[in-house]
C-alpha cells in the first residue's frame, strides 16, 4: 500500500486529508495523480493544477519519479512560510 | 549551537538565540538575523490571525537541507531556523534565522539567501483570518519565486 496525504488548501478543496492507494494499482507520480483523478473525477480541477507539488518520502518529486509499496506521497499546493 | 532548525508552537526569544548563537565563540565578528512577524494588512484586507500548517517530518528536512547549503556557499560558523506553527495573531513573531561568520557579507548573504529559500522550498502553509471573519489561503509569491532563482 502507499499512503497519500493531501495539505493544506487541496485537503480542504477534496474533503480528504489522506488515503491508502494499492500498490498495483500505479507504478510513479504521474500514474497515481492518474488513478487518484480516475477514481474521483471531482478531484480533476483540484489535482491538474501544475503549480501543485508533490513529495514522495519527504523529498519534492517530479511526475516520472518511482513509487513502491510503504511510500508516503503527499500532494500540496505551492508554500507560503516565512 | 553551531547549526540547528526548529518548528514549534511556541514563541522564541531574539535575545536568548542571539546569545546561544554567539555562546562560547570569538571568532564570529558578524551576526546578522531576521525576523519575520504577523503583519496587519495584507493585500488591502485586515488581518486578525493566522493559522500556519506545516509537513511534519518534511519540513525539518527541507531546513536542515538549506542550512547545508547554505554552508557550502558561505564560511559560517553557525546559523539557526526557528519556524513557528499554529495559531498566530497580528504582531507575532513567526521565524527567526540567525548567522554568523568572521565576515559580515557573509552572514548578510546567507541570511537572505535562507529566508528566500525558506519561503519557496520549506513546506509552510499560511491561512490568514481577516477582521470581518473569513478565511483566505496566502497564495504563493512569484517575486519569492524569482528571488529564490537568482541564487540558483
Amino acid at each position: 500500500m502507499i499512503r497519500v496525504l493531501f495539505l493544506a488548501q487541496l485537503r480542504e478543496q477534496l474533503g480528504i486529508a489522506e488515503l491508502q492507494v494499492a500498490t498495483v494499482s500505479v507504478a510513479s507520480v504521474a500514474t497515481l495523480k492518474q488513478y487518484l483523478v480516475t477514481s474521483n473525477p471531482q478531484w480533476e480541477q483540484y489535482l491538474s493544477n501544475s503549480k501543485l507539488l508533490v513529495a514522495v518520502n519527504h523529498e519534492y518529486a517530479k511526475a516520472d519519479v518511482a513509487i513502491k509499496s510503504g511510500d508516503e506521497v503527499a500532494f500540496f499546493p505551492p508554500v507560503t512560510g516565512g | 549551537m553551531s547549526f540547528s532548525i526548529g518548528v514549534q508552537t511556541r514563541d522564541f526569544d531574539v535575545g536568548r538565540e542571539y546569545a546561544e548563537l554567539i555562546a562560547g565563540d570569538t571568532a564570529a565578528g558578524a551576526v546578522v538575523f531576521f525576523v519575520g512577524r504577523v503583519r496587519d494588512m495584507n493585500h488591502a484586507r485586515d488581518v486578525k490571525s493566522m493559522s500556519l500548517e506545516y509537513y511534519p517530518g518534511m519540513t525539518e528536512n527541507i531546513l536542515r537541507n538549506i542550512l547545508d547549503e547554505a554552508k557550502t556557499r558561505w564560511e559560517l560558523i553557525a546559523a539557526r531556523i526557528f519556524h513557528r506553527v499554529g495559531e498566530l495573531s497580528v504582531g507575532d513573531q513567526i521565524v527567526f534565522v540567525g548567522v554568523t561568520s568572521a565576515h559580515r557579507e557573509h552572514a548578510f548573504q546567507a541570511a537572505e539567501f535562507l529566508m528566500d529559500f525558506l519561503k519557496t522550498r520549506a513546506p509552510f502553509w499560511k491561512k490568514e483570518m481577516g477582521v470581518d471573519g473569513a478565511e483566505r489561503w496566502i497564495e504563493a509569491n512569484a517575486n519569492d519565486q524569482q528571488r529564490a532563482l537568482g541564487w540558483e
